[in-house]
């Protein structure tokens, strides 16, 4: 038996997201997706799904939902107080849910404003331009394109074997991302970074920046020291734009590129954020303090490379759960059977030895 | 403002992502020179590419770095073959868009041709004689930057924007004419609709424009256009598209 949401409250932002609606740039459509990826991955595998597997992004105050069915979860992302019938779960713990149990958020623990709450077997809604994420602006995916509401119904799909052995999985300590607040996001220069003067560069990697409330899914706007273009200006041919794209344009102002950001804009863009950095930025509130450093590509692809050991590891780890706890709980095969083969009867008996 | 299509440069876009750059201006040559490298990446099969994106005057290569490296993205984009480049030729295809002009499919068109000192005949006469090349697709889903208009019927922008305008609408703003591919503010000066969807998220090719096609517009009739709008409800319209040899 599979499982149903029923939204009762909808919570400040939730929203159907996957890895994004990759493939369609080149028609104009942004890739759209979870904010917060490599949580995302990791939640799913620690479920059996596949890692791209679409999940509901949560955003600072959670939504509440009444389970029909029953099934399993994780939330994958910062601690937003994740409750089921009032018991605390808290972040990157499998838990099994049960016909009736109601899930209820208690509000973000400081360590982080979102996360992906996975289900085994995934939002079961029909893609559109093969992805389930949400662009809100266009209308496309998700829910009828838009944020969850009161009274919404949402299927979840098939689960992976042995999903009720998932109850009390966690992630292993050294693999939740518990970010070092302080640390400098990493950009891996390039772009237009030569739109730049030696002092605007200074500027941004000596500088500290705040997060401005103007922050969404589309953009982190961040305020602090003007940066400095060249004669050349803030302004050009409209490209490509990245994820994590450091955009700035000519108030000398960063604004970094999210999830929701257009494939294509007219600002210079001096680098990009690694993925790790990345991970970190989403998951600071508005009013945070923020410094930069330089990366390179290698630095970067490194941590792609880090986040799928990660991936890797997870999905051993949960077999031998899975399969540990289905062993410490057997059900001895006992007892006295009657076999047909070939219209031959057997009679068999088991004992335990 | 320069061009280096014969020696692009290759810009750092993070570790996932490589920039081939052929010019910092709007340049056909340019364009075409994108294209050609897209065209050239996509039959690249042991070169895994997620997905590539044509912009004016430079070709996104977004990749898995856990898959194939950055350095090996630009090599392969260095193997594409030689481009001799802008001779201003289709290279992948001509559509054609019905367009009825005027009346309330296109109620600005009196703006235009009083702007231009012709008549409204002569401005849809200009506007669908010669087709426009497809730069890039951006900004909306489905919005095509059309480049090639003749330049006699530019007209500034509405200076009061409207808030809803239907999509499928023709519109010119300054030299740029476009079509909007979903209903949206907007203040350009509105010629003529299409009763195409240029924009359908359900469709397996969402966008019926595609960067690097020229595109030629055909004035029909509203008869015409009712027609051809109860054949796209239906499922039944095949757009003219040529492809190129």
């Amino acid at each position: 038996m599979t499982m149903e949401l029923v939204i009762k409250k909808a919570g400040m932002l939730t929203s159907v997201q996957d890895l994004g609606r990759w493939g369609y740039q080149s028609s104009g459509v942004p890739v759209a997706g979870a904010m917060d990826l490599p949580a995302l991955r990791l939640g799913n595998v620690m479920l059996g799904n596949p890692e791209g597997t679409a999940a509901l992004e949560v955003t600072l105050l959670g939504p509440e939902i009444e389970v029909r069915g029953s099934g399993a979860a994780v939330f994958a992302g910062a601690d937003l107080g994740f409750t089921v019938n009032g018991k605390a779960v808290g972040s990157w713990r499998a838990v099994v849910l049960n016909d009736g149990d109601v899930i209820t958020f208690k509000g973000p623990k400081g360590n982080g404003c979102r996360g992906n709450l996975c289900f085994a077997g995934g939002v079961d809604i029909l893609p559109v331009m093969n992805s389930l994420s949400t662009y809100i602006r266009a209308k496309i995916g998700g829910v009828e394109g838009r944020a969850l509401k009161i009274g919404d119904v949402i299927k979840i799909g098939e689960p992976a074997a042995l999903w009720k052995k998932l109850e009390g999985f966690c992630l292993p300590e050294d693999l939740d991302p518990a970010h070092d607040a302080g640390a400098p996001l990493a950009i891996i220069t390039g772009l237009q970074e030569d739109a730049f003067t030696e002092e605007g560069k200074k500027t941004l990697f000596e500088s500290e920046y705040t997060i401005t409330a103007e922050s969404d899914r589309m953009g982190c706007r961040l305020e602090g020291a003007k940066i400095e273009h060249t004669e050349k200006g803030a302004d050009i041919v409209s490209d490509a734009i990245p994820l994590g794209a450091v955009q700035i344009p000519g108030h000398g102002m960063p604004i970094i590129m999210l999830a929701d950001r257009q494939t294509t804009g007219g600002y210079t863009k001096i680098g990009v954020l690694t993925p790790l950095s990345m991970e970190a930025l989403v998951q600071k509130m508005p009013g945070s303090k923020v410094r930069f450093r330089r990366a390179d590509v290698s630095e970067g692809a490194a941590e792609q490379m880090k986040i799928k050991e990660s991936v890797r590891r997870i999905k051993e780890l949960r077999l031998s759960h899975v399969s540990r706890t289905h062993s410490e709980a057997p059900k001895p095969l006992s007892g006295h059977f009657t076999l047909t083969v070939e219209g031959k009867r057997y009679e068999i008996t088991c004992e335990e030895i | 403002m320069s061009l280096y299509i014969k020696d692009p440069k290759y810009l750092t876009a993070g570790e996932s992502c490589v920039v081939v750059e052929f010019a910092d201006e709007i340049d056909r040559g340019a364009n075409d020179a994108v294209m050609n490298l897209k065209k050239h990446l996509l039959t690249q099969k042991d070169i895994p590419i997620v997905e590539c994106l044509p912009t004016y005057r430079s070709l996104a290569v977004y990749f898995d770095p856990t898959v194939v490296s950055a350095d090996e993205v630009v090599s392969a984009a260095k193997s594409a073959p030689e481009f001799d480049g802008g001779d201003g030729q289709a290279l992948f295809a001509e559509i054609s868009i019905p367009v009825c002009y005027g009346g309330e499919y296109g109620p600005d068109i009196a703006n235009v041709a009083e702007h231009a000192g012709i008549t409204e005949e002569e401005v849809i006469k200009r506007h669908s004689a010669k087709s426009c090349h497809c730069y890039m697709i951006g900004f909306m889903p489905g919005f095509a930057y059309l480049g090639g208009m003749d330049e006699s019927i530019a007209t500034p922008r509405l200076t009061n924007p409207r808030t809803v305008i239907n999509g499928g609408s023709v519109g010119i703003a300054g030299k740029q004419t476009g079509i909007y591919p979903i209903d949206s503010p907007g203040g350009w000066q509105l010629i003529g609709r299409t009763p195409l969807r240029l924009f359908t998220p359900e469709a397996s090719r969402p966008t019926l424009i595609e960067a690097g096609y020229e595109v030629r517009f055909v004035p029909v009739t509203e008869e015409e256009y009712k027609k051809i709008e109860a054949e796209v409800a239906a499922g039944t319209y095949q757009p003219l598209i040529t492809e190129a040899k």
